[in-house]
């Protein structure tokens, strides 16, 4: 575990929602590699988004969550800080813009396609008319959708389709540089067509970032990922290098997963 | 700033909350000398404004601080009963109420300085008539509406096509959000004397302000429960149509059974309307402290009584409104509270 | 036999429908009628005193408009805090439970207990204490017609807001209040449309003028109050100018509902 290019550890996660007795996730011990693609497979309610959403503490807008365990950020200076310790929203709102999210659907701000991303940025604190142009530009063309919106900045974002939104939503994230990406079901709500789009999109801003992404698609994650790990009812049952677990799993449980014998 | 806005948002949640309770204690306070003076005794007491020789003798003790929140519905009921007995006359036996320490209460309150503390007699309130006027006058509405307003919900909803159903239900909403002193007006120059012409009587009275408030809330209850029968799912009534039920029956054992509560609800909400209506009842009720000895006849109404006699009011008669008027917002609370509960979780109203 | 009763029952449905329509058609008729008799240009630049009904109208809008200023933020924020802040907490369902009661409370009631708490101590009816008999009556509404709206904007909407690193206020202001803009402003438009309308708490709140007035500590001409008199005199040309400003006023009502309506309608496209 003690590897330097992991741009986050999870170190022994029991997480539980509240007024819930039992743990949602138990003991999770997991590495996101930077500047690779990880992904999360597992049948329904195996605890793999509850795992995603503790990454950048998006549980915490609802009161009562409990965290046990660690997970590690590494810092720009190649420091580690846990970010179970943040208890400030001040703190929140920092790790919030270093650990970007993409959600299930597409959530397009009711704004302009233009302010959608320029939103995000004045908050983080870039006031610069000049700088938010090219922020904007430069990181609609990583999400591929320059092309398809750079004579209509400024409609409604409500007004693209579902594919386009949901590469907006990604471009948005993307624009604050994050240091790792987290991605919720990206394209469970697409056509095949717009998955195709976004996959491409995504095996190309792994150059630049470190992904953690959760699919139910086993095909998905087979094609786009470096590292799976395969959940079952809370916890973490295998975990390695993608071929490996798609090829020659450990666990048998694993196997019957993937082969589509149960889930 | 997060915890200026997120405070800021619950002091203004909490503003409903003040309004709600200052309303009830600022109209105790107001009511407190007529509470002290007649006690529960008002809610059957007929007599307005009615001079009464002061006597030295037998005060009864007059049970102060009544929480007429308990006691009204009873009250009320027995009113009714009174007034199906014996129609008017109901005071004369009871004279002994007025009693002496009226000037007291009259000194206590600051506001309510008046004149009754003039020797000898003393002014005797009790809200039994625009009780018994606004009980009748809303079971008139009611009687009136609810047939009207059922057939017309079940026509928007059941029997009329979409291209009938969409404009007229437009046009019922619409209606619905006409100033109550629009249907007073009608009411007073040429519904009343519409309804004289045909049956006898007084061009104002209780029978025609029933009416009125019937006409005013038929929009109102026919949205609410055509929106009601709307939420019946089509799955079950096509399942009815299929075992060969006529439309009829689709209705009656159908969608009434499905959508009886929201039903319900909608009418109970229509009487807490019609209970605290005054601009459409203070044109054609008459507002005479009488009680109607024939439907037809004039008579008052709780909200009838507070529009025609608070600015000239001072002192116990001042007081006395108060009175009525917390009475008025209780048993509207009440009403409005058990629909809500019992009948409309979280609907639209 | 089953076929002859539903046939019965059905058409007297139908009956009723009509009968109800005819009434409400009646009433319609009768306000266009009458109110058309006096209604002349005349009425609209001239104030009461001089028999027109400009004050009246000026004032009523006033009286409504300042309620309104107050009314929608402090509104909103309430319903922004049930939604948003106290959602599923026992103290946010009951201010909701109390508002919706307000919302059904009697306008008289209202009128009493503003007359007790200002009209009393100062003395006099005041445009101040119409409108804030006003801003009693339109406070729910507003709550509630924030609270609905802010109920159908999506949970992700609110978390994505949250991922990218916003504070939640910000969130709520730039984010979750312009998703359901169009909503809340269909409900403050029926909010107006239903106090501007009112009478009941203002009869000896703002009571009413035949002057035109702009200082609100002094009693202010209101449209629905002057209506309640004029309608009562014995002089047929008041009788005439009540239904001319009672036409007038209903107009002015049904066509803010109309918008309202017409606002919501483009949303949906």
């Amino acid at each position: 575990m003690k590897d330097f290019n992991n741009i986050m550890e999870i170190q022994d996660f029991s997480f539980t929602y509240p007024k819930s007795q039992n743990p949602a996730l138990r003991n999770v011990t997991l590495p996101i590699r930077e500047n690779h693609i990880t992904a999360l497979i597992g049948p329904s309610g195996c605890g793999k988004s509850t795992l995603l959403r503790s990454m950048n503490r998006i549980h915490d807008i609802y009161k009562g969550c409990q965290y046990q365990g660690q997970i590690k950020l590494k810092a720009e200076d190649g420091t580690a800080s846990n970010i179970l310790d943040i208890q400030k929203e001040n703190g929140f709102i920092k790790l919030r813009q270093k650990v970007g999210m993409i959600f299930q659907k597409p959530t397009p701000f009711p704004m302009s396609i233009y302010e959608n991303i320029a939103y995000g940025l004045r908050i983080s604190g870039i006031k610069s008319r000049y700088n938010i142009e090219e922020i904007v530009e430069s990181s609609l063309r990583e999400a591929a959708l320059w092309d398809e919106v750079k004579d209509r900045l400024h409609q409604d974002a409500r007004r693209l389709s579902g594919g386009q939104q949901q590469r907006l939503c990604i471009a948005r994230v993307v624009a604050l540089k994050p240091e790792l990406m987290l991605l919720d079901e990206p394209t469970s709500a697409l056509d095949p067509i717009s998955t195709g789009a976004i996959e491409e999109m995504i095996l190309q801003l792994k150059e630049h970032y470190s992904i953690a992404i959760v699919t139910h698609n086993m095909l998905q994650a087979s094609r786009i990922s470096d590292y799976t790990g395969f959940m079952y009812l809370g916890d973490l049952v295998e975990f390695n290098e993608t071929d490996t677990i798609f090829l020659n799993p450990e666990k048998e449980q694993t196997d019957r997963y993937i082969t589509g014998k149960f889930g | 700033m997060e915890k200026i806005f997120a405070r800021l948002s619950q002091i203004s949640a909490s503003l409903v909350f003040l309004v709600l309770i200052g309303t009830m204690v600022t109209l105790y306070i107001a009511a407190k000398p007529a509470i002290e003076e007649f006690g529960a005794y008002f809610m059957i007491d007929s007599r307005w404004a009615v001079d009464v020789p002061t006597e030295s003798t037998t005060t009864n003790p007059n049970s102060t601080e009544q929480n007429e929140t308990s006691d009204s519905p009873s009250s009320t009921a027995s009113t009714e009963d009174m007034e199906l007995d014996n129609g008017i006359n109901v005071g004369d036996e009871d004279i002994n109420i007025g009693d002496e320490d009226i000037n007291v209460g009259g000194e206590d309150d600051i506001n309510m300085g008046g004149d009754e503390d003039i020797a000898a007699t003393t002014e005797v309130y009790g809200g039994a008539i625009a009780i018994v006027g606004t009980v009748f006058s809303t079971i008139i509405a009611l009687l009136f509406a609810i047939p009207l307003a059922m057939g017309i919900a079940i026509f928007l909803s059941e029997i009329a096509g979409p291209a009938v159903a969409k404009p007229v239900g437009i046009a019922i909403e619409l209606l619905a959000a006409i100033p109550s002193i629009i249907y007073g007006m009608w009411g007073l120059f040429y519904f009343g004397p519409f309804i004289a012409s045909l049956l006898g009587g007084h061009s104002v009275s209780l029978l025609i302000a029933g009416l009125v408030l019937g006409v005013m809330i038929i929009p109102f209850m026919a949205a609410l429960s055509r929106d009601a029968i709307n939420t019946t799912p089509d799955v079950l009534k096509e399942a009815a149509y299929a075992v060969g039920a006529t439309k009829f029956e689709v209705i009656k054992d159908i969608i009434f059974p499905y959508a009886k509560a929201g039903i319900i609800g909608s009418i109970i909400i229509s009487l807490g309307r019609a209970l605290g209506e005054t601009m459409a009842v203070a044109f054609v009720i008459g507002g005479v402290f009488a009680y109607a000895d024939s439907i037809t006849a004039p008579t008052n109404s709780i909200p009838v009584v507070l529009a025609n006699n608070f600015s000239e009011s001072s002192g116990i008669s001042l007081s006395s409104l108060f009175y009525l008027s917390l009475i008025l917002f209780v048993v509207s609370f009440i009403i409005i509270f058990t629909a809500k509960h019992y009948f409309l979780r979280r609907e639209k109203i | 036999m089953r076929l002859l009763i539903n046939k019965i029952v059905l058409g007297l449905c139908s009956l009723a429908a009509l009968v109800g329509l005819v009434f409400l058609g009646w009433i319609l008729t009768t306000l266009i009628i009458k109110g058309t008799e006096a209604l002349s240009p005349y009425i609209f630049t001239n104030d009461l005193i001089n028999n027109g009904i400009r004050n009246l109208l000026v004032g009523q809008f006033m009286l409504a408009g300042i309620a309104t200023v107050f009314g929608i933020p402090i509104g909103i924020m309430a319903g922004i805090y049930l939604q948003e802040y106290g959602n599923g907490t026992k103290y946010a369902e009951f201010i909701r439970d109390l508002s919706d009661i307000m919302i059904s409370a009697p306008s008289i009631v209202i009128g009493t207990f503003v007359y007790a708490i200002i009209v009393i101590p100062t003395g006099h009816t005041s445009g101040w204490a119409g409108i804030f008999a006003l801003f009693i009556m339109m406070l729910p509404i507003v709550v509630r017609a924030t609270d609905d709206m802010l109920s159908l904007v999506p949970t992700e909407l609110r978390e994505a807001g949250i991922a990218i690193g916003a504070p939640k206020y910000h969130v709520i202001t730039h984010i979750i209040l312009r998703a359901a803009k169009v909503g809340i402003v269909t409900g403050l438009i029926l909010a107006f449309a239903r106090v501007v309308g009112e009478t009941a708490p203002l009869l000896y709140t703002s009571g009413s003028s035949v002057y035109w007035s702009h200082d609100l500590s002094e009693t202010f001409p209101s449209i629905t109050v002057s209506i309640y008199n004029l309608a009562t005199m014995p002089d047929e040309k008041m009788v005439q100018l009540a239904w001319a400003a009672a036409l007038v006023l209903t107009f002015a009502v049904l066509l803010l509902n109309l918008l309202g309506r017409f606002v919501i309608r483009e949303k949906h496209h």
